[in-house]
């Protein structure tokens, strides 16, 4: 078991680094978010419409939830449902490993990408643009792994509840600009409804970003917020074991 | 001793059964064939002996392991080619074999396989790089890679061009000659005539004979596999 995990972890990472739009777009694109907005004049001081918080600051944080959402609800289910339509995980099932060791190594990789898009950010936005390391470094990393677990939670479900790849693709997508939209990406959560907000703080990525950017500005992380991406980790991911089909229909 | 025991083995999509209560034994070192129409239930028989899907009736025995309860030490002791399957297209294949081979207790070395298979030069290809018949090979390299005493191809020849058909025949014999049991489901009439010591012949998932080849073609008193074939299973599309 251990001996199959570490290797398909290993060659996992290789396949990885092989797919240079992936790379481009998890290392590249929340880096690149905050260097373009950061050219925009005065936006490192506290921007009034982003309820008083400096600009830099605010899309730092933006970065790295808009990247972990890509990661979970994107990238995510289109592979697995690919190893999935692929026979992948069919033809591993005829071996000693279980599909099961190839599914885990798998998600080993992509927290392992998450951690370090986000390691990239914080180090980038604080030599470039003067925005301080997270201020309470404890919380901000109990955030994250909150974040990426009910994130990758919620992505696992939409894998197990696509027949296709292509319906794991659409399903992901809505799902993304959903969480996008009332996570307040589009449109700051500041500027919001009340009502919308509060359905805003429900969603995993909501909470996340609540969550990641109190930490980075050094207030404690309220425990609602750590309490709903828990529940969504356990939620979606008690349903995506419960229905996750190893073969296509 | 029988290295395969099939008793009654059922399978059933839907209300419907695919495999309808076969029995049959391979012995070691058999090249055992399972020969039929499309949709006669070949590759559902297979899987469930395989372990791959669960039988809804019968007794299976690979081995003397029953392939739904002892299915993790029996995928250790065989080797599957499934039809119909895929690997990653950025896997390079010496990977896939590296990989593979990794999985199982005592791998045989997988360079070897490379060239016995004729994949040296494509050693550093990636999948998505191969032709047909050298994703075909690979297929098959993968299947002996964890060194089974049990190997079973399905559509083992799709793919190959006539040269290449007639090599892998050659190894595959070579593969029985060293003492591991074959089974081939396959609806070539060539290559089970050319490969296989018996045959059962599936029809809407049943045996509707099994023998040798060459017994096939008495038992209906035909010229040829192919007419005791037509004459076993029908005309139909």
């Amino acid at each position: 078991m251990s001996n199959g995990f570490v290797k398909l972890a290993l060659v996992e990472t290789r396949l990885f680094l092989r797919d240079k739009l992936a790379l481009i777009g998890v290392f590249g694109f929340p880096v690149g978010l905050v260097i373009g907005f950061s050219q925009i004049p005065g936006f490192g001081k506290p921007q009034a419409s982003l309820g008083g918080e400096p600009g830099t600051e605010y899309v730092a944080a933006l970065g790295v939830a808009i990247c972990l959402a890509a990661i979970a609800l994107q990238g995510l289910p289109a592979v697995i449902a690919q190893y999935r339509e692929r026979g992948i995980l069919r033809r591993l099932g005829v071996t000693p490993v279980r599909p099961l060791t190839l599914l885990t190594a798998k998600l080993s990789v992509w927290v392992a990408v998450a951690v370090v898009s986000t390691a990239i950010v914080v180090v980038v936005s604080r030599l470039a643009f003067h925005v301080p390391l997270p201020t309470e470094p404890g919380w901000f990393m109990v955030s994250l792994a909150f974040a990426i677990a009910s994130l990758i939670a919620l992505g696992m479900l939409v894998t197990a509840v696509s027949p296709t790849v292509r319906g794991a693709g659409g399903l992901g997508m809505v799902l993304w600009f959903a969480n996008m939209f009332l996570a307040g990406v589009w449109v700051p959560a500041s500027q919001m409804s009340p009502g919308l907000r509060k359905i805003g703080n429900l969603t995993p990525l909501g909470s996340a970003l609540h969550a990641l950017r109190d930490s980075w500005q050094g207030i404690d992380p309220r425990l609602e917020y750590l309490g709903i991406m828990a529940a969504w980790a356990m939620i979606a991911g008690g349903l995506a074991a419960r229905f996750f089909r190893w073969d296509k229909v | 001793m029988a290295v395969i025991e099939v008793e009654g083995l059922t399978k059933r999509y839907k209300g419907q059964a695919v495999v309808d209560r076969i029995s049959f034994r391979v012995g070691q070192g058999e090249i055992f064939g399972l020969l039929g129409p499309n949709g006669a239930g070949k590759t559902a028989a297979v899987e469930c002996i395989e372990g791959l899907r669960q039988r809804d009736g019968g007794q299976v025995r690979v081995l003397g392991l029953d392939p739904e309860t002892q299915g993790h030490k029996l995928r250790q002791r065989i080797g599957v080619q499934l039809q119909e399957s895929q690997l990653q297209d950025k896997l390079k294949v010496r990977e896939a074999l590296d990989l593979y081979a990794s999985f199982y207790p005592r791998p045989a070395d997988w360079r070897d396989l490379l060239n016995r298979w004729g994949l040296a030069g494509k050693s550093g290809a990636a999948f998505g790089n191969l032709s047909g018949g050298q994703k075909q090979r690979l297929f098959i390299a993968l299947a002996l890679v964890g060194n089974p005493e049990v190997v079973f191809l399905d559509e083992l020849t799709s793919g190959l061009d006539l040269g290449a058909r007639r090599a892998t025949w050659d190894l595959i014999r070579q593969v029985r000659d060293s003492g591991v049991t074959v089974v081939l489901v396959s609806h070539f009439m060539d290559e089970v005539e050319e490969l296989c010591d018996r045959v059962a012949i599936l029809k809407q998932g049943r045996i509707a004979a099994l023998d040798s080849p060459a017994g096939l073609v008495d038992m209906v008193g035909a010229r040829s596999l192919d007419n005791a074939y037509i004459t076993l299973t029908g005309r139909t599309l």
